[in-house]
């Protein structure tokens, strides 16, 4: 004979019952927040506006010409851009961009800034509007790739065996012709093209508009391309 | 850890960091915008015939009504124009000059419709209208100039509605003071024109906004 066993083997070890919340129109209990919680938060909070209090007298002082109060705000501000950036949605290949935009804008704008107002909110609306201008123009830039797939037959592989050779041979015509382009182009396409810069960073080093760098770079690659015969590419 | 880059541009800016003056508020650089126009329509007002103009106000009483929402446009659109100007306001304040806009407006139809129904009311001829259109467009352009530079100064990071709202700011106080020489009662050519002319001032702001704002 089986003996029967006992019910309470079949019951789980603890019963959670949702507890009567009261009074009625307030939270449940499992929603309503710790006292060790409460005051975690509030840690927080004052943390976080003594963060900005900082960051508020650091760009007084940089308002005021500290270099060095400037350096150590601007740092400050990469973390935050960069989580703002990924908040937009924005790739991670191009959160370096977004952030370089933004401390160039933050540079530009800083005598906007009123130190009585929160920091944190003048350079979020900074952050943001330059996040949506990179996804604009990664948008954009996703619409001019397309589907071709004769490129392989036209462009070589990274890794053919006579790589190396065919880019001695270009690299010896290119460079030639690259310097007796006159002084503006030969400047944009080293900065843009030899050494990757961005538009915004190349403007910063030559003290030139972006608009001026690619006007430069474009008549650079007409007169590259005229001397050493590349057709209307 | 930083990547390079970020930190050379940092040394860069820091390297060519200069001093700088903090901006006016706002609020501030708005009123001396207004200080402009109400210095204008001062000047206006000495070369105007006052009486006619406190005649005509007497018989048609909605035109105060259309000169206050004119008026109020252009105050509003100013402080709107001057907080859109800053980074960390919001672009709700585009919103503050509609309300006297739409008092504007339906004050101005009202006057239409007075000119339809009392007989013998001048309304004005295609010509005069015209003159209505150089009056707005002409004060439009010493009022957006001095407008666009006092907003160039601060950097606004959404060029084209800032430049649309300084524009409406500079048409309503264009129109405004077109009062003091409008010596004919409101009709639909004449709204119209005024329309069209508000209009002008705002589509040349937004194409300007992008050569003149650097945001």
């Amino acid at each position: 004979m089986i003996a029967a066993a006992p019910v309470v083997a079949f019951l789980p070890s603890k019963i959670v019952m949702p507890l009567p919340s009261l009074p009625w129109y307030g939270p449940s209990p499992q929603f309503r927040m710790t006292e060790p919680r409460r005051m975690a938060d509030a840690d927080a909070r004052r943390t976080g506006l003594a963060a900005d209090e900082r960051r508020a007298a650091l760009m007084a002082a940089a308002q005021a010409g500290d270099g060095a109060a400037y350096q150590a705000l601007l740092r400050d501000c990469i973390s935050i851009v960069q989580a703002i950036a990924r908040r937009q949605g924005v790739p991670a290949d191009r959160i370096d961009d977004v952030v370089q935009e933004t401390l160039l804008s933050v540079h530009r704008a800083r005598h906007t800034y009123d130190p009585q107002r929160p920091f944190i909110g003048w350079l979020r609306a900074i952050a943001q509007r330059r996040a949506i201008d990179v996804l604009r123009s990664t948008g954009r830039h996703g619409r001019r790739e397309v589907h071709a797939p004769l490129a392989y037959e036209s462009f070589p592989d990274a890794a053919a065996p006579d790589r190396d050779a065919e880019r001695a041979q270009a690299g010896s015509t290119i460079a030639p012709a690259i310097a007796a382009l006159p002084a503006g182009q030969r400047e944009a396409v080293q900065r843009l093209v030899l050494e990757e810069r961005s538009l915004a960073e190349a403007a910063v080093i030559t003290g030139r508009k972006p608009g001026a760098l690619k006007v430069n770079l474009h008549r650079a690659l007409k007169t590259l391309r005229a001397k050493l015969g590349g057709g209307e590419g | 850890m930083t990547p390079p880059s970020h930190d050379d541009l940092i040394d860069r800016l820091a390297a060519e960091l200069k001093p700088v003056r903090p901006l006016a508020s706002p609020v501030t650089r708005a009123l001396g915008w207004l200080a402009v126009v109400a210095a204008l329509a001062v000047v206006l007002a000495m070369l105007s015939d006052l009486d006619a103009l406190r005649r005509r106000l007497e018989t048609a009483p909605d035109m105060w009504l259309a000169i206050l929402g004119s008026t109020l446009t252009a105050a509003c659109a100013a402080f709107a124009a001057f907080e859109l100007s800053v980074p960390d306001r919001k672009p709700a304040w585009a919103l503050l000059p509609l309300p006297p806009l739409l008092l504007w407006v339906a004050a101005s139809g009202l006057g239409c419709l007075r000119g339809w129904v009392i007989p013998g009311t001048h309304v004005a001829s295609m010509r005069e209208t015209g003159d209505c259109l150089v009056f707005i467009l002409g004060l439009s352009v010493p009022l957006g100039a001095a407008l666009l530079l006092m907003l160039r100064r601060a950097f606004p990071l959404r060029p084209d509605l800032t430049a649309m709202t300084g524009a409406l700011a500079v048409a309503a106080a264009a129109a405004s003071l077109l009062n003091f020489f409008h010596p004919f009662d409101a009709a639909v050519t004449d709204l119209a024109v005024h329309a069209i002319a508000v209009a002008v001032v705002i589509a040349a702001g937004r194409v300007l906004s992008r050569r003149v704002f650097a945001g």
